[in-house]
């Protein structure tokens, strides 16, 4: 479908025969549409094969559109380049926490009304449609993808510390012992933690959350910091025991989101927080090797606010493109990410495709949709799951017990940023005063707040 | 756009005009291509960027101008002030122990009588490797575990391990160590350049008043290389005070803010909230920088304006 002659003959008539003129006529306003699409870097080969695949699948179902991958992957520190430069692709993905302020800005293009004439646009869990939509109602972005934080762990690491790897902790207490244990027995990291590049305040807030905490109060319009919390000083001073103390948290401080899923993959961490999802990046970009993963609900304190961290991932459309582009784009999305969720045939197509490159099918995640769609689309896949189910079982069994809280409204990424130093300092100074630092943030994070 | 491409006509003409009174119309001719690079890739840019400075932009709706309140937001900003003790806290380590050792290694090299141009080769490898490949090498080097490579190698001898990039107190001579490493090979070149430049007829002189090899580096030698060190000594504070990659990559400035540099504040300004940034902010603290490195530039040659005379 390159071929530009073809393709703008399939476009101008809608898929009859059409005499040359036409077509040449046709292709300056039609065209052939080249749509550029995010590919997660670093795949392994299997993983771009299933992807060209669906590529391929895509093209052939949708004559007339070209598809171009490329590699993309969202970080704080790099989109903001991007997306000034022009260098995102059409088609791409942004955390919850950008939806709406590049609504606002209209940083992204408007794609609500094709994105309300597909079948199960109003089908969305509510909470998750939320994150892409205008203050309006209008879906801008697509949500594609939810997660719950999760306790990821390393089961070949707590078999030589003489741990069960069956009975991962259930209790902050828990983690502290085990991960002490760990480092002992193995001289491996116990327990390790994200500290840079936004992702310190975002695991910060995650612990924050699970010890009954919250970062930030909305009255009406006015939002409040609350960061300097008992709860806040409590996960500091976890951290600050099990690293001081225990000296349970080895030796690298300064770790990122591919940092520590290496550090992980590569058996030098025996537990760390992150998304309940992360299966499939550790597998498809950190060659994790499946016998040793583990992964458990996030332990919460016995606290009526206590609650799970939960986020997910919109797909977003260039404001640059053109309303071709625009239509190629969301029937890319809609082929890609979602249909494979509501269609039965979508998605035993993704999962084959994805299952015969050897690629996870069947990682856990929070629903989209309903609970109902998203255990019916795991019996249409049931066949092709190829990941460990039961290493899975600690969280897939009690993942949907679990109060979820999403992340904080405003100035999300930017409290985060503030949080790294934070948490940085509880690892790397051992006479780190707590109360101080928390007070400073607190006072920083009003400042961005009531800026904003 | 108009008011932003201003500052490029006033340069332009100006140089254009004092050309074609040397040369004719050809001169000019040959002139246009790196006019027009200069103009596009650097003038209008330095232009935009002082407009910018003055105003309030995400690049994507239209801009405001908001006065002097980036500057303001700038200096009210109390990382700013952690950001400058950083940054000269590098440039400090970067003149103690980055100035000497090109200097010292290309008095040794030019005395050696075998293998010059091994050494120089080897002085000169670091250079050639990618700075990015060179940063994501010495991360492994500088793993804080008793495996990492140097932590290893100390351990042979009973040292260790250090916490290398992990600890606020050693994560900067940390980086000046690599960034030393890294950049000492070019500097080592031009000193064995200047070097052959000093007549021997100076060292045969002070030979035969049997000055000692040191009586002959302080006496001869350096008095020779004089105008050369005055040059790489204003190039070095220049260099380090725009330390980005070290900072950025190897640590993101942390632990706790102890290596954010002002270059990095000001990408941090720029791009780190990943909702459109300050970029007002980092326009006005990157011309505030500039326009410090200028005037420093300035008095430092009108101080050292006799010395380079030999």
């Amino acid at each position: 479908m390159k071929s530009l002659t073809a393709a703008a003959l399939v476009v101008a008539v809608g898929l009859t025969a059409c005499s040359s003129t036409d077509a040449g006529k046709q292709a300056t306003s039609t065209g052939p549409v080249t749509v550029k699409v995010a590919r997660d870097p670093g795949l392994d080969k299997g993983a771009i094969a299933a992807f060209d695949q669906r590529v391929a699948q895509f093209e052939k179902a949708n004559p007339g559109i070209d598809i171009v991958p490329q590699e993309y992957n969202w970080t704080a520190t790099t989109f903001t380049a991007q997306l000034a430069g022009g260098t995102l692709p059409d088609v791409f993905t942004v955390p919850f926490t950008d939806g709406r302020g590049l609504i606002e800005r209209k940083q992204i293009a408007d794609i609500s009304g094709l994105v309300g004439g597909l079948p199960y646009a109003s089908k969305f869990n509510a909470n998750v449609a939320k994150a892409g939509q205008a203050e309006d109602g209008k879906m801008w972005a697509v949500p594609i993808a939810a997660y719950g934080q999760a306790l990821h762990y390393n089961r070949t690491l707590f078999k030589q510390a003489g741990l069960d790897p069956d009975k991962p902790p259930a209790t902050w207490d828990e983690v502290r012992t085990d991960a002490k244990q760990i480092a002992d027995k193995t001289g491996k990291a116990g327990y390790a933690e994200l500290t840079t590049d936004n992702t310190g305040g975002w695991i910060l807030t995650t612990l924050d959350y699970a010890f009954g905490g919250r970062t930030e109060k909305l009255d009406s319009d006015k939002a409040t910091a609350e960061l300097d919390t008992p709860e806040m000083t409590a996960v500091l001073q976890q951290l600050k025991d099990m690293r001081w103390t225990d000296n349970s948290m080895g030796s690298n401080f300064l770790y990122d989101w591919n940092g520590i899923n290496q550090a992980f993959a590569s058996g030098q961490v025996g537990m760390y927080v992150s998304g309940g999802g992360n299966y499939g990046s550790l597998v498809t970009q950190n060659a994790l090797k499946p016998v040793d993963y583990g992964v458990t609900v996030l332990p919460l304190m016995d606290k009526p606010d206590a609650g799970v961290l939960g986020g997910g991932t919109l797909a977003t459309v260039s404001a640059k493109s053109d309303d071709a582009v625009k239509a190629a784009a969301v029937k890319w999305i809609d082929f890609y990410y979602l249909k494979k969720l509501t269609d039965k045939d979508a998605a035993v197509l993704d999962a084959k495709t994805t299952a015969a490159s050897k690629q996870p099918v069947g990682a856990p995640q929070l629903p989209v949709f309903d609970r109902a769609t998203y255990d019916e689309s795991l019996q249409w896949v049931a066949s092709y799951v190829n990941v460990p189910q039961q290493q899975l079982k600690p969280y897939t069994d009690k993942m949907f017990d679990q109060q979820l809280v999403t992340e904080p409204v405003r100035s999300t990424q930017e409290v985060y940023k503030l949080l790294d130093p934070v948490v940085q300092a509880v690892l790397t100074k051992k006479d780190a005063d707590i109360a101080d630092l928390l007070k400073k943030a607190d006072a920083e994070a009003q400042a961005l707040l009531d800026r904003n | 756009m108009a008011a932003e491409t201003r500052p490029v006509p006033l340069v332009l003409p100006r140089r254009a005009r004092v050309r074609i009174r040397g040369g004719g119309l050809s001169t000019l001719v040959f002139l246009i291509p790196l006019l027009l690079v200069f103009g596009v890739f650097s003038w209008i840019p330095i232009g935009r960027a002082v407009v910018m400075s003055f105003q309030e932009t995400n690049l994507v709706t239209p801009s405001t101008f908001v006065g002097l309140q980036n500057f303001r937001d700038v200096l009210a900003d109390p990382l700013l002030w952690t950001a400058v003790k950083n940054t000269l806290y590098f440039a400090f380590l970067a003149l103690l122990f980055g100035y000497p050792v090109p200097l010292v290694a290309a008095v040794l090299m030019s005395e050696v009588r075998r293998f010059k141009s091994l050494y120089s080769a080897l002085a000169y490898l670091p250079v050639v490797i990618p700075p990015v490949v060179a940063v994501l090498l010495w991360k492994f080097f500088y793993d804080a575990g008793p495996t990492g490579v140097f932590n290893t190698i100390l351990g042979y001898v009973g040292i260790g391990p250090v916490s290398w990039l992990q600890d606020s107190a050693s994560v900067m001579p940390s980086l000046v160590l690599e960034a030393t490493w890294a950049a000492a090979g070019g500097t080592v070149i031009i000193y064995l350049a200047a070097l052959t430049g000093v007549s021997t007829d100076l060292y045969e002189a002070a030979e035969i008043d049997r000055a000692s090899i040191w009586r002959k580096v302080w006496h001869v030698t350096m008095p020779q290389l004089r105008g050369v060190l005055l040059i790489t000594f204003i190039l070095q504070i220049v260099g380090t005070a725009q330390v980005f990659l070290e900072p950025f990559l190897f640590t993101d400035g942390g632990p706790a803010n102890s290596t954010t540099t002002l270059l990095l504040l000001i990408y941090n300004y720029a791009f780190a909230n990943s909702l459109g940034g300050e970029y007002g902010m980092a326009t006005a603290l990157s011309i505030m920088l500039a326009v410090v490195l200028g005037l420093l530039s300035v008095l430092y040659f009108r101080l050292t304006r006799g010395w380079s005379k030999s």
